[in-house]
C-alpha cells in the first residue's frame, strides 16, 4: 500500500468488529477531542432498545431503571508522536450478543460524525440569526 | 421483593435529578486558593446511569438549550457567549480560528534592488507579515506545480528610494502598489527570439473580476512601517502574496487572537456587614463586589458584577474564615475574537464551524 496516502484506517478484529482503533493522519485535538465528546453521547436510540431489550436483561440486571443505553464502552484518542501528523481514536461498543446484533465500532464512528456535524449546523445558524437580530437592533 | 428499587432513590433526592453536591461538580469548577477542582468534564451518557439521571448531550437537547448571546460587535472584534455548548467544541473553534483558516499573505519576494540598511530576509519576513485586504474565498490554493494566475496569486510592488541630500525617510504600506495585471519582471532566458515570458500568467486583469472590482485589493492598515532608507538608498521588489493557513505559518493567521473563558461564578457563602464588607470590595481589583446599604447604617456586600472576575483569588487570599467562594460555569464560554481584517469576525467564526463540519464531512467519506 505504499504511495497510498490514506486519511483513515481502521486496526482491529475481522470476528468482533466491536472494538477498534482509528488511525486518522492530517489531524489533531480538533478534530480527535470533538469526536470523542460525540462519541460519548452516543445511545441506543428507543426503537433499537425494544427488539434488543429482552436478550439484553439477562445481562443486566438493573436495566428496568437505566433509562439511558449507551452504545460505547470506551472512547479516547492519543497522538502517538507530536512530530507526526496522526490520532489514534480507539471506540470499543456494548452489545455484542451474536454477530448479527453487533454494533460495529465503525457504525458507532460514523453515527458520533453525523452528530457533530449536525450540532455545527445547529451552532452556525444560531450563530448567525443572533448576529442579524444583533445587527438589526443597533443598527 | 417484587419492584427493584434503588439504593440511591432517597425521598429527598427524587430518580431522574442528581443531588446537589453531584450537579455541582458536573456543572461547575470550584476554583480554590491552591488549585481548581472538578475541572475535568462528566462526558459520559451513562455516568449516573443507575441513578436514572440521563447525562447525554444529544442532539435534540443540544438544540434545546444551545443559546449565543452578542455582547459587542464592531468591525474588527466580537465578544460573544456561548451557552451549552462543551469545552471540546469551544476549543476547536479556537483552534480552527487561529490555525486553520485560510488568509492570504505575501510569500515570494523577488528583489530587484535592494540598498536599504534592511537586509533582504529582514524586509521579505516584515512584508509577509503584512495584513492584507483580500478575501481569501475568491482565491484558489497555489502549489508546487501550479502556474500563477490572477486565480491564485496577488501581486504588489514596492519602488521607493530616498534622494541624496535629502533627510531620512519612511517606508509605509501604502507605498505598495496594487499590480491587477500581474507581474511586470520578465524571466531570463538564454534564448533570445523566444517570447518574453513573466513570473505569472494572467489571463485577465484581476480588477475585471466581478467580486474584486468592488473593492481593490490592497493592505488592511496604511500606516505600518515597512523599512527607513536614508540618503541614496532605495527599494525596488515585487511581492506575490498567495493563500495559505496559519498552521503552517502565522502569518497567514486571521485573528489577532481568539480566545475564551468560561463565565466566572462569584458566590458569598456568609453575610458580609459593615467593615468586613468595606474591606472586601476594596480587595477586589476588578470591582466585582459592592455595597448594598440597609438603611440604619448598616450596609453588607453583595455580588454586583462577577463576569468580570479574573481569579486573581485577592478575595479568599490569607483570610481565615471563607467568606467567598469562586468559581465557573463549566459550559457557558465568553469568547473574544479580534479580526486583522480580511474577513469580519463573525464571517471568521462562521468559517471556523464550516471547516470543522468540512473535516466531520472528509472522514465520513474515508470511512463509508
Amino acid at each position: 500500500m505504499e504511495g497510498i496516502l490514506l486519511f483513515a484506517m481502521e486496526h482491529g478484529s475481522l470476528s468482533d468488529l466491536s472494538a477498534s482503533t482509528f488511525s486518522l493522519m492530517d489531524e489533531d485535538h480538533t478534530l480527535a477531542n470533538s469526536v470523542r465528546f460525540t462519541l460519548n453521547q452516543e445511545n441506543m436510540d428507543s426503537s433499537v432498545v425494544d427488539c434488543m431489550g429482552c436478550v439484553l436483561r439477562h445481562n443486566f440486571y438493573a436495566y428496568d431503571m437505566l433509562t439511558v443505553r449507551p452504545r460505547v464502552v470506551f472512547c479516547g484518542y492519543s497522538i502517538p508522536h507530536p512530530s507526526d501528523n496522526k490520532v489514534n481514536i480507539r471506540v470499543q461498543t456494548t452489545g455484542t450478543i451474536s454477530s448479527s446484533l453487533s454494533d460495529p465500532a465503525k457504525d458507532v464512528l460514523k453515527d458520533a460524525l453525523e452528530n457533530l456535524t449536525q450540532m455545527c449546523q445547529h451552532v452556525r445558524s444560531t450563530f448567525g440569526k443572533t448576529v442579524d437580530d444583533f445587527k438589526v437592533k443597533n443598527q | 421483593m417484587s419492584k427493584k428499587v434503588s439504593a440511591l432513590d432517597m425521598p429527598d433526592v427524587p430518580m431522574g435529578q442528581l443531588p446537589e453536591h453531584l450537579n455541582r461538580q458536573r456543572t461547575r469548577v470550584t476554583c480554590n486558593a491552591d488549585a481548581p477542582i472538578h475541572t475535568d468534564a462528566v462526558h459520559y451518557s451513562g455516568a449516573y446511569s443507575l441513578m436514572g439521571v440521563d447525562n447525554s448531550m444529544g442532539l435534540e437537547k443540544f438544540s434545546k438549550n444551545f443559546k449565543v448571546e452578542i455582547v459587542r460587535l464592531s468591525e474588527d472584534e466580537i465578544e460573544f457567549d456561548m451557552i451549552g455548548i462543551d469545552a471540546s467544541l469551544a476549543n476547536a473553534f479556537r483552534r480552527i480560528l487561529i490555525a486553520e483558516i485560510p488568509t492570504m499573505a505575501i510569500e515570494k519576494v523577488l528583489m530587484v534592488n535592494n540598498t536599504s540598511l534592511i537586509a533582504d530576509e529582514v524586509l521579505s519576513h516584515r512584508l509577509g507579515l503584512i495584513p492584507l485586504d483580500a478575501d481569501p474565498r475568491l482565491f484558489e490554493y497555489l502549489s508546487e506545480n501550479d502556474v500563477p494566475n490572477e486565480r491564485n496569486t496577488i501581486v504588489y510592488k514596492l519602488e521607493v528610494s530616498c534622494k541624496k541630500d535629502s533627510p531620512r525617510n519612511t517606508v509605509k504600506t501604502n507605498q505598495l502598489k496594487w499590480l491587477p495585471n500581474g507581474s511586470e519582471l520578465e524571466m531570463a532566458t538564454l534564448d533570445k527570439s523566444a517570447k518574453v515570458k513573466s513570473y505569472t500568467s494572467f489571463s485577465c486583469s484581476q480588477d475585471s473580476l466581478p467580486e474584486i472590482s468592488k473593492k481593490p485589493l490592497g493592505v488592511k492598515h496604511d500606516d505600518i512601517i515597512i523599512a527607513k532608507l536614508g540618503p541614496g538608498q532605495a527599494i525596488e521588489l515585487e511581492a506575490h502574496a498567495v493563500k495559505g493557513i496559519g498552521k503552517v505559518h502565522a502569518k497567514w493567521s486571521p485573528v489577532a487572537s481568539a480566545w475564551y473563558r468560561m463565565l466566572p461564578e462569584v458566590v458569598l457563602l456568609t453575610e458580609v456587614k459593615g467593615q468586613d464588607a468595606e474591606k472586601l470590595v476594596n480587595k477586589c481589583p476588578v470591582n466585582v463586589f459592592d455595597i448594598e446599604d440597609l438603611g440604619h447604617g448598616d450596609k453588607k456586600a453583595i455580588v454586583a458584577n462577577p463576569r468580570a472576575c479574573t481569579l486573581c483569588r485577592e478575595c479568599i487570599r490569607g483570610v481565615n474564615e471563607e467568606l467567598v467562594e469562586l468559581g465557573r460555569v463549566k459550559h457557558h464560554f465568553i469568547f473574544t475574537i479580534e479580526s486583522t481584517g480580511a474577513l469580519s469576525p463573525e464571517e471568521l467564526f462562521i468559517e471556523a464551524v464550516k471547516i470543522l463540519e468540512e473535516k466531520c464531512d472528509r472522514l465520513l467519506s474515508e470511512l463509508s
